[in-house]
């Protein structure tokens, strides 16, 4: 058994390196958002004047709102496309319509990002082309090609759960002369409610993120703040990017452990007392 | 085949796979035949940049197709250099996130079930914040008067710098950072399933720990394997954000020559036919992880 032992620790070991090969950086980043010097990495002292900084300027503020913004749509319209996907992918009978969308819908999980990018540009502006429509890229277009891939995600996140899910309660709300509509909305919808969460959110947080494919399909007059971010990074290291880091680090963690802290206790609740 | 589909759905089965198949024949299968189509056209100077393919003259429809941007993608050893580049970038991360993400997903599926969902959550957190910042982060750290030559040169280890930043070691590390997660994931998923009472039975028969995970726990975990080094592999062979932020001129890899194409040469027909054969490469790949999701996702009754 002592070898047995001697994996295990070492596994161990490889699990708490790891994490602090994940966590250092942003501690890092962390740190450094509170330097009163503009060279990122020499110490000038404790300050947070970067933060000041940071809420005064005004193209920052725009990106940050149009971002917000396309997020919530785009998550909010995946959410949409994604439940209906995995519904039809753990419920309906097997078909060639079933078989052609489970392979579509899943296939932006995989792709390279530049090809959607380009993909999505140049079917816009062929449609520009066309039908006149739509006349510019801008938001709209972004939102279109953000519900498309974050649908991919929420798809694989509600269908994991929808497979999981007791289908003798819809099919009793069936015999009971509930129509499937109705069903969907009174009997599943609530049991698949916490997935729907965490898809929105895994949605909305990557479409927040997402640089390539807004850089394809955005027009001029709508910048994304990855976009903004992403051309100050190229002019080298800032610290106002670490404050702006520190705040969506921050940010991040602060929801993620509430729901956390929600689900485990939720968790909790539902076992028995002995337990 | 559209119409007898309908004939056997119910109203409301048919709206529910309807809308979400007419916004992906849309939004991802018409795209690609677009990309497939532009990749054929001359470039041009005009608005969009490219000729068309199609041309109604002497009434009658002409066809031009023109191979000529295969023809330089294969002719010119930078586009060559940027593919292999990839490849070679994509292989070694993939393995490189395969052997520290294995024993982390090992120990995370061992450990008490109360800790497992904590410790997959701060797993997964950093991928979860933005991934630019992330690669970000790194700039600071290995840069010429970053973190760790700050720390060597205190330390008297070296006399100057060394160039980290804007080179492959750079893009190495970035790629790791920024992936492992996804790699981590699926191969705790499927970790976690593994039966223990195998592991047991393998153990009370006299099996050495070694042998067992050879043996048994590797074989299981085939799925887990596949699934994880395809979320990998795919998306880093078209990568651009971190050879562009970490890389150097040396590092060439196809994601940033398409880019350059792109926006800054602006030859579309050359950018999409680099897409194309992109796809070609990934071809393999895209459908080794397809057919475990699929599997994984359907249930079959």
């Amino acid at each position: 058994m002592s070898s047995l032992k001697d994996k295990l620790s070492f596994s161990t070991i490889m699990l708490w390196a790891g994490m602090f090969f994940l966590y250092v950086p942003m501690f890092i980043l962390i740190f450094y958002s509170f330097n009163e010097s503009k060279l990122v990495t020499v110490w000038g002292g404790f300050s947070a004047k970067w933060y000041g900084e940071l809420f005064r300027d005004q193209q920052i503020l725009d990106a940050v709102w149009t971002s917000l913004r396309v997020a919530f749509f785009a998550s909010s319209m995946a959410v949409i496309l994604g439940t209906m996907a995995a519904f039809v992918m753990t419920r309906f009978s097997r078909s060639w319509g079933k078989m052609t969308l489970s392979s579509m819908i899943t296939a932006p999980l995989v792709m390279p990002e530049v090809i959607t990018g380009l993909s999505l540009l140049l079917l816009f502006v062929h449609m520009a082309d066309t039908f006149g429509w739509p006349a510019e890229r801008g938001m709209f277009t972004v939102w279109l090609a953000h519900s498309t891939f974050c649908a991919a995600y929420v798809a694989v996140v509600v269908s994991a759960r929808l497979r999981e899910l007791d289908q003798s309660i819809e099919e009793a709300a069936q015999d009971l002369g509930a129509t499937p509509f109705k069903t969907f909305f009174y009997i599943t919808v609530p049991m698949i409610s916490p997935s729907l969460m965490a898809g929105w959110l895994l949605s909305f947080s990557l479409s927040l993120d997402d640089l390539v494919i807004a850089s394809f399909t955005s027009g001029p007059g709508a910048t994304t703040l990855p976009m903004v971010v992403f051309s100050s990074v190229r002019m080298g290291v800032s610290p106002k990017i670490n404050a702006l880091a520190t705040l969506i680090i921050l940010t991040v963690s602060l929801i993620a452990f509430i729901s956390w802290y929600f689900a485990r206790r939720s968790d909790k609740k539902s076992l028995p007392p002995a337990m | 085949m559209k119409k007898p589909l309908k004939f056997r759905l119910p109203k409301g089965q048919c709206w529910t796979i309807g809308v979400p198949y007419f916004w992906l024949l849309l939004f991802f299968a018409l795209p690609f035949a677009i990309v497939l189509k532009i990749s054929f056209s001359t470039a041009a100077i005009s608005i969009p940049p490219y000729e068309s393919l199609f041309n109604y003259a002497d009434e009658s429809l002409q066809i031009l197709l023109n191979i000529g941007n295969y023809l330089l993608i294969f002719d010119d050893s930078l586009y060559i250099y940027a593919y292999l580049g990839s490849l070679k970038m994509a292989c070694v991360t993939t393995l490189g996130c395969l052997l520290i993400g294995y024993p982390m997903a090992y120990a995370i599926a061992r450990a008490p079930k109360q800790q497992q969902t904590l410790l997959i959550l701060l797993v997964m957190l950093p991928s979860w914040t933005s991934f630019l910042i992330r690669v970000y982060a790194w700039m600071g750290i290995l840069s010429n008067n970053g973190l760790i030559n700050n720390l060597l040169l205190w330390l008297g280890v070296i006399s100057e710098p060394i160039q980290m930043l804007n080179t492959n070691f750079a893009v190495y590390i970035g790629i790791i950072y920024s992936y492992l997660p996804f790699m981590i994931l699926p191969l705790y998923a499927t970790l976690s399933q593994l039966d223990g009472s195998l592991l047991e039975a393998a153990s009370d028969l006299g099996s050495r720990s070694m042998n067992t995970f050879w043996k048994i726990t590797l074989p299981l975990s085939k799925g887990g394997v596949i699934a994880g080094s395809m979320l990998v592999f795919i998306p880093v062979v078209g990568e651009f954000v971190i050879p562009e932020l970490l890389g150097g001129p040396d590092s060439l890899m196809i994601g940033k020559v398409l880019w350059q194409e792109f926006f800054n040469n602006r030859d579309w027909p050359v950018a999409s036919a680099l897409a194309i054969v992109m796809l070609g490469l990934l071809i393999i790949p895209i459908t080794l992880f397809h057919r475990y999701q699929s599997r994984s996702m359907e249930k079959d009754a």
